[in-house]
């Protein structure tokens, strides 16, 4: 049987790499072996993850450089001369080990108006949303979003701007303003206006890249920047 | 800055952006045909002395470099320098002042 070289990150921000031989088996993913050296190896080994199969978005880790989903990513992947390099998310404080701390992600989510505000009760007749129309399309294009994360660990953007909302919390944002039901579009376009929003974006589409579930939010973004140019021009923020 | 004084800035520079490609083109073309024959200052004055055409296109080229590069640039300066405030602010006019005197000053003196 084979032997994988594994880089593990531990520790804070200032820790290191530390190496493990994990043994190499068929169909096996990066979550399977980090989960191989916690339960064999090292129990201290601080990690997340929860449904295994790329539903609940916890287990995104940087893999040989990469944001990606360690559940959906088999070593044959991503493997260089039989050695692995396992590191916590970007551009997010570090908790311990390869837990990264994803307050700020969601705060930002918060911040970007991403909760939905009913323009009915339960009283009223439902919403009737045509499957077809241009609104439902660029909605269903972003709704699939489970945060995970990986999309704002591999946005450069987020490096160099701290304030910057990220590509998850706009796309949260485009899915709502082009969501008919909604009552807050004007409070929310203005929130994602300028230097910490959308306007920030340098198109570089590494998050669209990346988004395991295929989702681009380089176009949420772009309809976002249209549609806050065309709600200034109306006065509306 | 507000949210929509942002925006602003954004939409002048996209508006700035779309002037520059026909400027530029405009520009490397007459360049390129100009210079078949050689190229000399007195044939680019002959070419551009009293010409309100010629003036009037370099002087919007100016105009849209001095909006276009500072928006540019006050991002370069608030990513890599981390420069936020109004310090940003006072640069960033400055260089567009600068641009858009010492440009068309330029223009003024191959038209006049």
């Amino acid at each position: 049987m084979s032997t994988l070289k594994v880089r593990v990150w531990r520790g804070g921000e200032d820790g290191a790499f530390q190496g493990f031989e994990v043994p190499r088996l068929a169909s096996q993913t990066v979550l399977d072996v980090v989960t191989h050296i916690q339960r064999e190896l090292d129990p201290t080994l601080a990690y997340r993850f929860a449904c295994r199969v790329g539903m609940c978005g916890s287990c995104a880790m940087t893999v040989n450089g990469r944001a990606r989903w360690t559940c959906r990513t088999h070593v044959s992947e991503v493997i260089h001369d039989d050695a692995l390099e396992v590191a916590p998310l970007r551009n997010l404080p570090l908790i311990r080990d390869l837990v990264a701390d994803m307050r700020e992600f969601f705060d930002k989510w918060a911040a970007a108006r991403g909760q939905f505000k009913p323009t009915s009760t339960r009283k009223d007749e439902f919403a009737r949303v045509e499957p077809d129309s241009a609104e439902r399309q660029q909605a269903d294009a972003g709704i699939e979003c489970i945060g995970c994360g990986v999309c704002y660990a591999s946005c450069d953007v987020v490096s160099w701007n701290r304030d910057y909302l990220g590509p998850a919390a706009l796309n949260r944002a485009w899915t709502l303003v082009s969501d008919i039901r909604d009552g807050a579009r004007s409070e929310r376009l203005a929130a994602v206006a300028g230097d910490a929003g959308c306007h920030s974006c340098h198109t570089h589409m590494s998050c669209t890249e990346r988004c395991p579930k295929k989702i681009s939010p380089t176009s949420a973004i772009a309809g976002l920047k249209r549609a806050t140019l065309a709600a200034v021009i109306k006065g509306e923020i | 800055m507000s949210a929509r004084g942002q925006v602003y800035l954004w939409a002048a520079q996209r508006i700035s952006a779309v002037l520059l490609a026909f400027c530029v083109c405009v520009h490397l073309i007459t360049l390129i045909y100009a210079v078949r024959g050689g190229l000399s200052a007195a044939e680019i004055l002959a070419r551009t002395h009293a010409s309100i055409g010629w003036g009037t296109f370099y002087a919007v080229f100016v105009l849209a470099v001095a909006v276009h590069a500072p928006i540019g640039l006050r991002t370069i300066l608030a990513e890599w320098l981390g420069w936020r405030g109004t310090a940003l602010q006072v640069v960033t006019v400055f260089v567009a002042l600068a641009i858009a005197v010492l440009g068309l000053r330029a223009v003024w003196a191959v038209i006049a």
